[in-house]
């Protein structure tokens, strides 16, 4: 420690209380009202911060006070972090605060309105701005605290409804300083991830400052530029965050995120257990159909015509057949005509009628003998009459 | 056509057999088109339910680039 022996220079001095200021409250949150507030041309911050016995000069230096969500006013009641820093040539100290945040919820609540109100009027809410959440999902990016009970429940849904998709998970941290910033660099750090569908970023209940990081502007911000789409499910149904406004979609819980995300795989089991069970009927159906169409054809009265055919031409055929015997009965009475005609020429030539008449048939060794040259005397004849026939033998 | 069944996604999969239901229900198919797309049509359904019976979760955890954390306030960390 330091020695009463020992002579400082006022550089020295405030040196070293430079030294030990800043070093010993190099990370601070002070509650207190603000005063002076003055935000310069140049984008700085300019305030005090007092409660009834003291005040704290403090500034707030562009880059930072853009997290800022609120403007804030005279009077406000605020958690400033920040650091003590001490600047020599005035010889003052001040605080150069980091993070600003309304004190109570009352503040909250006025500051949540508010950022509301600009953010709509900007048109970070609407509707034409959402976009569709793809059915079939392969790839989610979750942005969610990687020890927390959010994460757990939703990879049980996942594995549950449709265990076909990939999470892509990065450790974020939800709550808390700093909480925004990293909720921010993850959605941006999964914008540069090549293929996913969508993001969730899902976060336990809590209270209204445990879930105040959904509430800051950077988060409504980058949600809004996001490449891929974003689901929310941001602690209970009742409570409403910034970022679920600027959302794609918004569920009521972390759960209920990924089961909106996800479609459910037993919808499909059910799905194609009706496909066999439909496509099975058609199938019959469609078989009965042409069934009918065979039998229905077979009874037509199309398939009729070849019997009729048939028997129409059956029935001339019998026609012909009865004239072709009608003509042969002609023909056959025609010629036994003329048969009966020449029989009875032939039977005028009669050999008995002669014979009948007195002339006889003579006949020599079988042979009829019609001359009296070809007659032998020595031998015997047979001479054939009318009325019978004898043997005689010729004497001489 | 039933045997041009390839590795396809579950969501073609499931489309073409959406598909398929459909031109079943219509009924003016050929026999042998109906039937080749009830082949079809079943060995889809086995590869769909087998997809989904078989499929483990995937969880890949994210690493950030340590200068990827652009804000510091790490000192503040307690919850």
């Amino acid at each position: 420690m330091f020695t009463m022996q020992e002579i400082l220079t006022v550089s020295e001095l405030t040196s070293q209380i430079k030294f030990v200021l800043e070093e010993g409250f190099s990370a601070v949150i002070v509650e207190g009202e603000i005063s002076n507030f003055k935000a310069h041309v140049s984008g700085h911050w300019y305030f005090n911060l007092k409660d009834a016995n003291a005040v704290i000069s403090c500034t707030m230096w562009k880059g930072l006070n853009n997290y800022v969500f609120f403007t804030p006013q005279d009077g406000m009641k605020v958690h400033a972090s920040g650091r003590i820093t001490v600047y020599p040539p005035r010889g003052n100290y001040q605080l150069d605060v980091r993070s600003l945040k309304p004190a109570g919820i009352g503040d909250l609540q006025a500051a949540f309105e508010k950022l509301k109100q600009k953010l709509a009027a900007e048109g970070l809410f609407d509707i034409e701005h959402k976009r569709t959440i793809p059915e079939f999902p392969k790839k989610i990016g979750i942005i969610t605290a990687i020890d927390g009970a959010a994460l757990k429940d939703m990879i049980s849904v996942a594995k549950r409804r449709f265990p076909l998709i990939e999470l892509i998970i990065i450790p974020t941290k939800v709550q808390g300083s700093g909480a925004a910033e990293d909720i921010v660099d993850s959605i941006r750090t999964l914008n540069r991830h090549p293929e996913l569908d969508f993001i969730i970023l899902g976060r336990g209940g809590g209270s209204i400052e445990d879930l105040w990081a959904f509430n800051e502007e950077i988060v409504a911000r980058a949600i809004y530029n996001s490449k891929y789409p974003i689901i929310t499910g941001i602690g209970h149904e009742i409570d409403f965050t910034i970022a679920d406004f600027v959302a794609d979609l918004r569920a009521p819980t972390p759960s209920a995120a990924m089961e909106i995300a996800t479609p459910d795989k037993d919808e499909y089991f059910a799905f194609i257990n009706d496909f066999i069970y439909n496509s099975y009927q058609d199938i019959m159906n469609l078989i009965g159909n042409f069934q009918n169409r065979i039998y229905k054809s077979i009874d037509s009265y199309g398939f009729k015509i070849p019997i009729d055919l048939i028997r129409r031409n059956a029935q001339s055929l019998d026609n012909q057949i009865y004239r072709l015997t009608q003509n042969m009965d002609k023909i056959i009475l025609r010629n036994n005509n003329r048969l009966t005609l020449i029989s009875n020429k032939i039977e005028a030539h009669d050999i008995n009628k002669p014979l009948k008449k007195g002339f006889v048939l003579v006949k020599q060794n079988s042979n009829y003998v019609q001359r009296v040259e070809n007659f032998n005397l020595d031998k015997a004849a047979q001479l054939t009459f009318f009325d019978g026939a004898i043997e005689v033998e010729v004497k001489n | 056509m039933a045997k041009k069944i390839i590795k396809n996604s579950f969501e073609a999969n499931l489309s073409r057999l959406e598909e398929i239901s459909a031109l079943l229900e219509s009924n003016n198919l050929k026999l042998e088109d109906a039937i080749s797309l009830f082949e079809e049509g079943i060995a889809l359904s086995r590869i769909c339910v087998n997809t989904l019976k078989d499929a483990e979760l995937k969880v890949t955890e994210l690493k950030k680039k340590l200068e990827d954390i652009s804000l510091p306030d790490d000192e503040e960390s307690e919850d």
